[in-house]
């Protein structure tokens, strides 16, 4: 199957820039980077992309088993890497794709020039002396709201959306035209991000790597993001100016400016 | 119905709000008793029958009305300038804001009627329906967001009773597909048997997972180091056709073991079927049974045929052609079905095809045309030669090639002599 269209990828900016591959975390798709993107773009090759199970990715391409695993969202990072011959990439995974970017790191660091972790948090559930800030039941929770909010999702227009990437005007009668995801999906990603433990997996990062946090972020307490400076070799933590999960959107300009400070620093 | 209500409107603010012409209307309209009663736009505000909230970019409230407060069990001097929106929540409400409507918001301008859960005072769950938008400045700059908060008590429970339908539906559904693939099984051989000398290779394409196909194959040894095969299609889908194969199979089988001449097993089923399915209920099938002939230079092969179509021969030579079994009627119909039978030799390099017709009915538009029996012969031209697993690969991939315009079920058997 063409990555480019399992992916929704596209590519934007300079082309003999050096490439940024953007991430988006649960909960929405490429979009969420649209604010930072036209800044970018002026200095770097921005490549974005949709996870499978999300926005205007390829649905046949979904596979409940592969993607209950972050190793299966790694590998994917790594196919589009491979596919569209980008090197000394500078990885930006937002969210629970931060540690995708781990993980896809890890696997193949050569790829990798460097790697900002935009509030990530290696393990959201509470255990022994680590806290994540949520319980399992929490969790659960999490996963009742998405049962009661499809959001921008009707299995009617399901096929038009998805099938019809070149006639989006289709999808805009929805209310919320962002962020579409099949429920099923959003379920088992909800899961992956909310359950997975890579708290192991931090050491072995061997490329330079930025931690971003916001204080406060309802979702990735201030002492995660030290926690991930800690255990990975190297790593500089910066704090945003800005509150919530999702700088891109509430302090862009200070979003880019970190990532980008960071991405040409030699 | 809720058992939290909104107080009723405050006297003490009524009577002088809002602009004097549009009162003088509504107290005319109201009559002079209501007078005491008549709305003013803050009344409204505090009182009304949703919960009002207007929040900083970073969440933080900096308004609220009695309603909410109300509702939370809370008052004014703890929220305002103290929590934010999605401290209200719970805990799940919280993630799911972060993640989803936050974001959304942000990037629309307008998210609404999501269904969240407040957290009140005492600890309970007050089930909700939200709506936000962004107030900006003139400059265009997001200043503030406003948020509205409906009661979704009720709603919610019959949103769980639908959730909970739906979920139900999910599992029988589950159930009747594990139930349709376990029989389905059952009716196939798990693995082909190897014939000595031979190649052989099947595949079959199941049009829908909720129902039990009806279509058969199977191969099997006879004695003397002969081999008995045969393909078919029942009539139907479901319980009754997997009832009826199951019939099927197990005359061909048993019949072949007393006396393998195929127009004899042919006879047989035919019979069987016949006595068994009469009245206002016939049901039939279509099937081609073969007795193959193991020797030093290849194979002969004995085919029989009832009202099915013709296999397919793909030489060494790589010519394609059909092995006619014209005649033969459908099994089980009437007394009589008169099947035909052709020898056939399979050459090293020679391959037999058997297919049900559902390959060639597939649909290739949206105007009824049909794949048919010319484009699958040009087709095993261009594949000839190829050995059995090769042949159904390619047959196979062009099934799939038919996409949504494959809704029969469709068996494939081949069996082809090594090249020497």
């Amino acid at each position: 199957m063409d990555v480019r269209v399992r992916h929704n990828i596209t590519t934007t900016g300079r082309e003999d820039g050096p490439v940024v591959l953007l991430a988006h975390g649960f909960g929405c798709d490429q979009n969420l980077w649209r604010l930072v993107t036209p800044a970018l773009a002026e200095e770097f090759r921005v490549v974005l992309f949709d996870h499978v199970g999300s926005g205007r990715s390829d649905p046949a391409a979904w596979d409940a088993e592969r993607y209950s695993s972050l190793e299966g969202y790694a590998d994917d990072v790594l196919e589009i890497c491979r596919d569209l011959d980008l090197r000394d990439v500078t990885f930006v995974g937002h969210s629970v794709s931060s540690m995708i970017g781990v993980l896809a790191a890890r696997r193949e660091p050569e790829r990798f020039a460097k790697l900002v972790l935009l509030v990530p948090s290696p393990r959201y559930v509470d255990e022994g002396d680590y806290r994540g800030g949520f319980t399992r039941e929490d969790i659960e929770e999490l996963l009742e709201s998405l049962d009661s909010n499809y959001l921008g999702w009707s299995a009617a227009m399901a096929p038009v959306i998805m099938g019809n990437p070149e006639r989006p005007e289709l999808g805009e009668e929805l209310t919320n035209s962002f962020c579409r995801t099949d429920p099923d999906m959003a379920r088992v990603f909800a899961r992956t991000t909310f359950l997975s433990d890579n708290r192991e997996d931090l050491a072995g990062v061997s490329v330079p790597t930025l931690v971003v946090r916001c204080v406060p972020d309802a979702i990735a307490p201030p002492e995660v993001g030290e926690f991930v400076r800690d255990r990975i070799p190297g790593s500089v933590l910066v704090t945003l100016d800005a509150t919530g999960h999702c700088p891109q959107l509430s302090a862009p300009e200070a979003t880019v400016e970190a990532i980008a400070s960071f991405a040409r620093a030699r | 119905m809720t058992s939290r209500s909104n107080p009723p409107p405050d006297h003490g603010t009524g009577g002088d709000g809002g602009n004097g012409e549009n009162a003088d209307t509504v107290s005319e309209l109201l009559g002079g008793d209501a007078r005491e009663l008549w709305e003013s736009a803050e009344d409204l505000y505090e009182n009304a029958p949703c919960g009002y909230l207007s929040t900083l970019l970073d969440g933080t409230i900096v308004k609220v009305n009695t309603t909410l407060l109300t509702w939370l069990g809370r008052t004014r001097e703890e929220l305002v300038g103290r929590r934010s929106f999605s401290d209200l929540l719970t805990v799940g409400g919280r993630l799911y804001h972060e993640t989803h409507f936050a974001p959304l918001l942000r990037m629309q301008g307008h998210i609404g009627g999501i269904a969240l859960e407040m957290r009140t005072a005492d600890g309970e769950r007050l089930p909700v329906l939200v709506t936000s938008t962004l107030k900006h400045s003139p400059d265009g700059r997001p200043l503030l967001i406003r948020t509205t908060v409906f009661d979704a008590r009720d709603r919610r429970s019959y949103e769980r009773e639908l959730l909970r339908a739906r979920r139900e539906a999910e599992r029988e559904r589950e159930r009747v597909q594990r139930l349709a693939t376990t029989l389905q099984r059952s009716l196939l051989p798990p693995t082909l048997p190897e014939v000595p000398g031979a190649e052989v290779a099947s595949h079959y394409h199941t049009a829908s997972a909720d129902e039990v196909g009806g279509d058969f194959y199977d191969l099997f040894p006879l004695a003397d180091g002969r081999w008995g095969i045969f393909l078919g299609d029942v009539s139907g889908k479901g319980a009754g056709a997997a009832a009826l194969t199951s019939l099927t199979r197990y005359t061909l089988r048993s019949a072949s073991v007393y006396d393998p001449d195929p127009l004899r097993v042919l006879a047989n089923l035919n019979t069987v079927l016949n006595h068994e399915y009469q009245g206002d209920d016939p049901r039939y099938c279509t099937v081609v049974f073969g007795v193959l002939t193991p020797d030093e230079r290849g194979c002969s092969l004995t085919l029989a045929s009832g009202g099915h179509p013709p296999a397919l021969l793909l030489r060494a030579d790589g010519t394609a052609d059909y092995v006619p079994t014209p005649g033969g009627r459908l099994i089980g119909l009437l007394p009589d079905a008169h099947p035909v039978s052709t020898t056939v030799r399979l050459a090293p390099g020679d391959t037999l095809v058997l297919y049900t017709d559902g390959l060639t009915e597939a649909r290739t538009d949206d105007v009824g045309g049909r794949y048919g029996e010319d484009a699958l012969l040009a087709f095993a031209g261009g594949l000839a030669p190829a050995g059995a697993s090769e042949a159904v690969a390619a047959i196979a991939k062009l099934l799939e090639g038919f996409g949504e315009g494959l809704d029969d079920d469709t068996a494939v058997l081949a069996l082809g002599v090594p090249p020497a």
